[in-house]
């Protein structure tokens, strides 16, 4: 393996001072929810880690994952890109194409057998393998042949983590996820339609801090992310207790900002760290917009309901009943981690 | 007229944020005084509803001391009313929030000058001999 610079070697040839390197430590250290008082250690950890060398799949996608990645605030996605990571392979962002690119990303397999990471956005068709192709080769392939020699693989996105909007019935492609083919190296989902910026530089930052892969749920997500539910973040929330919701877009509820349960909020079932992380610079996130959860990082999110239909259709004629309705639609939905579960249990004798 | 404007009024900044972070400062100041032991509250993770954080921010006010730093994009380093208290904002290069934090110490860290920076200092004055 050649002898990669480590990223304290890489920002001082670029100038950046010891304050800088601080600050670049505290922002990681917020990304990774890991407490202030872990940044020295993490400054000692980043000083002397190697650039991992990354290599991004792109299969049956939108191109909104590397959209919400390359339009990230955290810390800084030139210095993402740039300094802490080498990536050596994607086709969307790299200048080179066809063959040349093709002996980019051979070259990074070789050069760095066995701890390359691999980022894969998009499902990947088992139908035809004719239905998506990069330089003549089938998704397929060119995912069993690319994640041989890698330490771990990373599923950016619902597509990549759960098959996605491709793999939504009546899924015409034969679209699979990621883990659904690679079953003998770790695979980290980072699931969301996209998958929340700082989410997915966390995950790197983890690798590059820890040289480790992160905890996951059983859904193979970050526990730091994916650990509680929106509703368990929600800002909202207190409105959902009291019972007060929004029944139409446009009512008086709706201008007060409450709970947007009754008009078809997954937040109740729903992991992900929107309500915390948000989106957008930290600008808001869709509920504090005024649209409720729509369960974009759960498994099958397309086919599970209408998104206008809420979690547990019953006589919504007192917030009292409602609230047991809610808890309901937590029991019966498809997932639930251990800290949430928590939550809920005391959340359900309260109410 | 009125009536239109009031419930057009955007929901009140109280979701219940402010009170427990402002009583959680006081007992920084408490440890501060009493074992010297500093206090970094990262604002990033707590469920902020509209205009809450503006009202925490209100509500801690200005100090008489403030910087800026230019490092990786700019951070404002200013003490908050309360003496002890300090408001940190960190900016990307694009000049986007990366990180906010309140510190409870009686000099943020990131203020001090660095050895690693002095040293390279040190030599860059040194060359100015040559
Ligand atoms: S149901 Fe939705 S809007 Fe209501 S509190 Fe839960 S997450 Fe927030
Ligand atoms: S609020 Fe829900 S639907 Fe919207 S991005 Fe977050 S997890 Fe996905």
């Amino acid at each position: 393996m050649k002898r990669t610079p480590t990223v304290g070697e890489v920002l001082r040839a670029k100038g950046v001072s010891r304050r800088g390197f601080l600050k670049y430590c505290a922002t990681t250290a917020s990304i990774l929810a890991l407490p202030p008082s872990m940044i020295p250690r993490i400054a000692e950890a980043i000083e002397n880690a190697r650039r991992p060398s990354v290599i991004w799949l792109s299969f049956q996608e939108c191109t909104g994952c590397t959209e919400s990645l390359t339009r990230s605030a955290s810390p800084t996605v030139e210095g993402l890109i740039f300094d802490t990571i080498s990536l050596d392979y994607h086709h969307t962002l790299q200048a080179a194409a066809g063959d040349q690119a093709e002996a980019a990303r051979h070259a990074a397999m070789v050069e760095n057998d066995g701890g390359y990471l691999v980022l894969v956005d998009g499902s990947i068709p088992t139908g035809n393998p004719g239905f998506s192709t990069i330089a003549g080769i089938s998704n397929v392939d060119m995912l069993k042949e690319t994640v041989a020699g890698a330490a771990a693989v990373v599923a950016i996105g619902s597509c990549a983590a759960f098959g996605g909007i491709p793999g939504a019935n009546p899924n015409p492609t034969g679209a699979v996820s990621v883990m659904d083919l690679v079953t003998d190296k770790p695979v980290i989902n980072v699931p969301g339609c996209p998958p929340i910026p700082t989410v997915m530089t966390a995950v790197l930052a983890h690798f590059l801090t820890f040289g480790a892969i992160p905890d996951l749920d059983k859904h193979g997500r970050p526990m730091t992310f994916f650990g509680t539910t929106i509703h368990d973040r929600c800002y909202r929330r207190p409105f959902y207790e009291q019972g007060k919701f929004a029944n139409t877009f446009d009512d008086e509820g709706a201008k007060a900002g409450w709970c947007l349960y009754k008009l078809g909020c997954k937040g109740p079932t729903t992991y992900n760290a929107c309500a915390t992380a948000k989106w957008n610079s930290g600008t808001s996130f869709p509920i504090e917009a005024g649209h409720p959860c729509l369960g974009c990082s759960e498994p099958n999110f397309w086919d599970a309901g209408g998104f206008y239909e809420p979690l547990s259709t019953g006589n919504f004629d007192s917030g009292e009943k409602l609230a047991g309705a809610a808890v309901a639609g937590v029991a019966l939905g498809a997932v639930a981690a251990a800290a949430g579960r928590r939550r809920q249990a005391k959340f359900t004798k309260e109410g | 007229m009125t009536t239109e404007q009031e419930s057009l009024a955007p929901p009140s900044p109280f979701h219940g944020n402010v009170r427990p972070i402002l009583n959680e400062v006081m007992h920084a100041i408490d440890r501060l005084l009493e074992t010297d032991e500093p206090t970094t509250i990262d604002l990033a993770g707590l469920p902020f509803g509209p205009g809450e954080l503006e009202h925490l921010e209100a509500a801690l006010g200005t100090g008489e001391l403030s910087a800026k730093l230019d490092a990786l994009g700019t951070s404002r380093i200013r003490e908050t009313a309360y003496p002890g208290v300090w408001w940190l904002e960190h900016r990307n290069a694009f000049d986007e929030v990366v990180g906010r934090y309140l510190e409870i110490t009686r000099t943020p860290e990131i203020l001090s000058s660095q050895d690693a920076d002095i040293i390279a200092g040190r030599a860059r004055l040194e060359d100015q001999f040559e």
